[in-house]
């Protein structure tokens, strides 16, 4: 097989780009869940940094990690917000299916 | 195929599976395992990149955290999951054509655009922690600051939007104390003057 060659950057981005298609499929599959679309988004973030940490590797320069570093720290306040608001949803609506949270269309 | 290149294609395989299951497995609980295991490769495949302080900050903020929390919040949710389900086949066809298409523009766009592009150069000589903790607080350190407020009002919003007060625990209510007046505390009675018994 001709592609399985020393991994170039060409490969570390078509797996990123695997990933991040992955994700948004299951964005479309699990549209009921909140709790799996967070994941889904925390996949897709995965695929980003994967990018950059590829890019930064192959050009020689940290700057494109650095950036990874500040993506991570915003991640995972992203998530921890988001899980608080699943958890006070929760307890309000008792439900976390996409259908029941439409209380704001009045 | 040297050492390098198989543990890419074996790191790679293990990734792309691993997210299948996370999108694809009926309970939450599974799909928070299997995308413990995807940031476990991910960081594999980081580490063989030359990140290594990006891979192992990967392990432990994402598996040692997030991912706890993620766990946490399921087993704390009483909800039924099949039932959220039951529309999975039929979105099967949407989700796989969206998922296709995406991959395809975005495989077509690399392949036509690096072409030329030869091997990752090789990591920078000396430790990557050192290298990208001078980056960060000498060029980066004001970003790095208000990633740390960030990460504070993150906490503190996080907190506050689950904190429930309970009704039976004592507590103070400092703002209850310092907006009491005499007149609440303190009340005069005038009462006459009583005779000494004889």
């Amino acid at each position: 097989m001709s592609f399985l060659t020393a991994p170039t950057l060409a490969h570390y981005l078509v797996l990123g780009a695997v990933l991040f298609a992955i994700s948004v499929a299951g964005i479309f599959l699990n549209r009921k869940n909140v709790l799996i679309l967070l994941m889904a988004i925390e996949l897709m973030l995965l695929a980003v940094n994967l990018n950059f940490v590829a890019f930064s590797a192959h050009l020689g320069d940290m700057a494109g990690q650095v950036f990874v570093f500040f993506i991570l720290t915003v991640a995972a306040a992203e998530s921890a917000i988001g899980l608080a608001i699943l958890v006070t949803l929760f307890r309000n609506v008792g439900s976390i299916n996409v259908d029941d949270l439409g209380k704001l269309k009045g | 195929m040297s050492f390098q290149t198989a543990v890419f294609y074996l790191f790679a395989a293990i990734l792309v599976f691993a997210a299948l299951r996370v999108i694809s497995v009926k309970s939450p609980v599974h799909a928070a395992l299997w995308l413990v295991l995807s940031f476990f490769t991910a960081a594999g495949i980081w580490l063989l990149l030359g990140a290594e302080f990006l891979a192992i900050a990967l392990v432990l903020v994402y598996v040692g955290a997030v991912m706890v929390l993620f766990l946490f919040v399921v087993m704390m949710l009483d909800v039924n999951f099949e039932e959220m389900r039951r529309h999975f086949r039929s979105y099967l066809p949407v989700g796989a054509a969206v998922g296709g298409l995406v991959l395809l523009e975005m495989v077509l766009v690399i392949l036509s655009g690096t072409k030329g592009a030869g091997s990752a150069a090789a990591p920078a000589a000396g430790s990557n922690t050192k290298a990208l903790g001078r980056l960060l607080y000498v060029d980066y350190v004001y970003p790095f600051e208000l990633a740390a407020v960030l990460l504070l009002v993150a906490i503190v919003a996080a907190i506050a939007l689950t904190y429930r007060r309970r009704r039976e625990t004592k507590i103070q209510d400092v703002a209850e104390q310092v907006k009491v007046r005499r007149e609440d505390r303190v009340r005069l009675v005038r009462m006459p003057a009583e005779k000494r018994e004889g």
